[in-house]
């Protein structure tokens, strides 16, 4: 048993090391998510004091089409690449996990563009994107097909963003891997005893081990989709009309172009709850489907 | 678990040396993949070394007629990029930012890993619970919190958070710091150890791998951020380099630059790539020990 005295001095050790994070805590996230809160109920300027409206931004947002488009591409970047990604780098880490030859040199040649991210691969494609000169429409060309306008054509704009996001899938691919290469043999193997074939035990034996990752990679995924920023900020800037006017894009715009800080704060806050709330629903929903080694329920 | 990727190039044990339809298959799905994925990194080379003529033939040639090495050099000296300038302030930011982080969360994750107190599992529960806080959700107070300080068009906004703790290296070093032996501890008390020593000659230098891999990706995480930089920094001589990139693209040059944007790119990634190469066994460990834990 430890003493008073003794469990007071831990305490006091406990608070002294933890000190830096609680400050950092304080006034660099909580007191903003706060003051966030409370600009979204004001008109600011930064300029001007800010005026208490009550719930003037949020009405004021909820008959803004910009608003809802930003929500419309957001989403529909968020449901198309996320689930790809997801399968693409679950399938290259299966392949490159067969016995073949120069698996190190595939894993790291996936692996390595996804290490290229920010401007300088937003710069990159951009490039390759380009309708006169760029690799991608001489690929086309070799397969007969006319040059695409990408970056220029609202029809396509968002998806040579999609197309982008690929490129990265590397990180996930490794991650995948590594939960393969956790799948214990003899589980494999007794599967195999059982008579299960290849597919069989990949589904009911690997997959199931195999989910805790892949949640993992869900929400990660989710939640840096909700906030691309870089792409449109470089590329398109949220263009062509309006097609790739990402939400944080939107955020930006609002209070950093047009000193809407009260008005994007309101924003902020909703994008605060969206992924606390879909964090919350997967992770719950998961309950019933993900394997976790050990655990007791289910 | 990174271990075991690491362990996997060993020989493959088989009885026979049957090759399946389904493993030739795959080897060239793997093939056509690996070789788009390089392509562009491959155009990017040669883009970065064509004159301005050159860049805009179709279709674009692999291997640059003649190799315009002056694009690179083009970079520092126009003025109006401040190229130099501005990969010294991402320089600093980042060195900077690796120091703040490593320092602070290695200090912050011994407290959480080694002592109990009223409150210690809420708390870190509390830090668990930052690891989902979007930035654009605090961007906009901590912006206005740093302008009242004067601290506008200034790198320290960039700095400064860092110096107190990031809520994913807390995590990571935590996990770690939890599996050193509390006979460890015992034995530095009975010598007369201090507590403060207990983490400065005795955790940090047990942690050598995992404070590199925080090292590591609190570096890349700073070199490639976009939005505070461009929330902050107004004049061209205080842009970071991927803001001072994405100027590039509308700046006062006639013909987009896209040699001197490639040869850019080129630069920044260098960092990154020296990292790779001298470190990729923390590369691939971190990526799998902050993805599955």
């Amino acid at each position: 048993m430890k003493s008073t005295k003794e469990s007071r001095r831990e305490g006091r050790l406990f608070y002294f090391f933890v000190s830096p994070w609680l400050i950092g805590f304080i006034v660099f996230a909580l007191l903003p998510v706060l003051a966030s809160l409370y600009y979204s109920f004001t008109e600011y300027d930064i300029i001007h004091a800010p005026e208490f409206i009550g719930f003037g931004n949020y009405s004021e947002l909820f008959h803004d089409d910009q608003f809802w488009n930003s929500i419309k591409v957001t989403l529909k970047y968020t449901f198309i690449s996320v689930p790809l990604t997801l399968a693409l780098s679950l399938i290259f880490a299966i392949l490159i996990n067969q016995k073949i030859p120069f698996r190190g040199f595939f894993r790291t040649a996936m692996y390595f563009p996804s290490m290229i991210s920010g401007v300088s691969m937003a710069l990159l494609w951009f490039w390759v994107f380009n309708p006169q000169a760029g690799l991608f429409n001489y690929g086309l060309s070799l397969f007969g097909i006319d040059p695409i306008h990408w970056f220029l054509d609202e029809k396509y704009a968002m998806w040579a963003l999609i197309i982008m996001s690929f490129w990265g899938l590397g990180g996930g691919m490794l991650i995948f891997l590594a939960g393969l290469q956790g799948v214990p043999a003899h589980l494999l193997e007794a599967a195999k005893l059982d008579g299960a074939g290849r597919l069989r035990s990949f589904w009911n034996v690997t997959l199931p081990l195999l989910s805790p990752v892949f949640l993992f990679q869900l929400i990660i995924g989710l939640i840096e989709s909700f906030q691309v920023f870089t792409q449109a900020y470089t590329i398109t800037q949220g263009g062509p009309n309006y097609s790739t006017w990402f939400y944080v894009y939107n955020i930006y715009i609002n209070a950093f172009k047009n000193f809407r800080y009260g008005y994007a704060s309101a924003m902020s806050w909703i994008l605060l709850i969206a992924i606390t709330a879909i964090t919350f629903v997967i992770m719950k929903m998961s309950n019933r489907y993900v394997y976790y080694e050990g655990g007791s329920e289910r | 678990m990174s271990e075991v990727v690491l362990a996997q190039q060993l020989p493959p044990k088989r009885k026979k040396a049957k090759v399946e339809l389904a493993q030739i298959v795959g080897f060239l799905i793997l093939l056509l993949v690996t070789v788009a994925m390089i392509m562009p990194l491959l155009f990017m080379l040669s883009t970065s070394l064509k004159s301005t003529k050159e860049m805009l033939v179709f279709p674009p040639s692999m291997i640059p007629a003649d190799f315009a090495w002056g694009n690179f050099k083009e970079l520092f000296v126009n003025e109006e990029i401040k190229f130099g300038q501005q990969y010294m302030n991402s320089l600093i930011v980042a060195i900077m930012t690796v120091i703040g982080t490593v320092f602070s969360s290695s200090f912050v994750a011994f407290g959480f890993a080694r002592y109990r107190a009223r409150g210690s599992q809420f708390l870190f529960v509390l830090v668990l619970s930052t690891l989902m806080l979007p930035y654009p959700a605090i961007m906009i107070p901590q912006f206005l919190l740093f302008t009242k300080l004067g601290l506008h068009d200034s790198l320290l906004p960039l700095i400064l958070p860092s110096f107190f703790a990031s809520a994913y290296m807390i995590f990571l070093l935590k996990q770690f710091f939890s599996t050193l032996p509390n006979e460890l501890y015992d034995a530095g008390r009975i010598d007369g150890c201090r507590e403060i020593r207990l983490y400065w000659s005795l955790t940090l230098p047990l942690s050598g791998p995992v404070i590199s891999t925080v090292a590591i990706f609190s570096f890349i995480w700073s070199w490639n951020d976009l939005l505070a930089p461009v929330l902050y920094l107004d004049s061209q001589e205080n842009f970071t380099l991927p803001i001072g990139m994405a100027a590039m693209l509308s700046s006062k040059f006639r013909i987009a630059p896209w040699n001197l944007m490639m040869a850019a790119s080129l630069l920044s990634v260098l960092p990154i790539v020296v990292l790779f190469a001298i470190a990729q066994r923390r590369f691939v460990q971190g990526i799998v020990l902050t993805g599955i834990k």
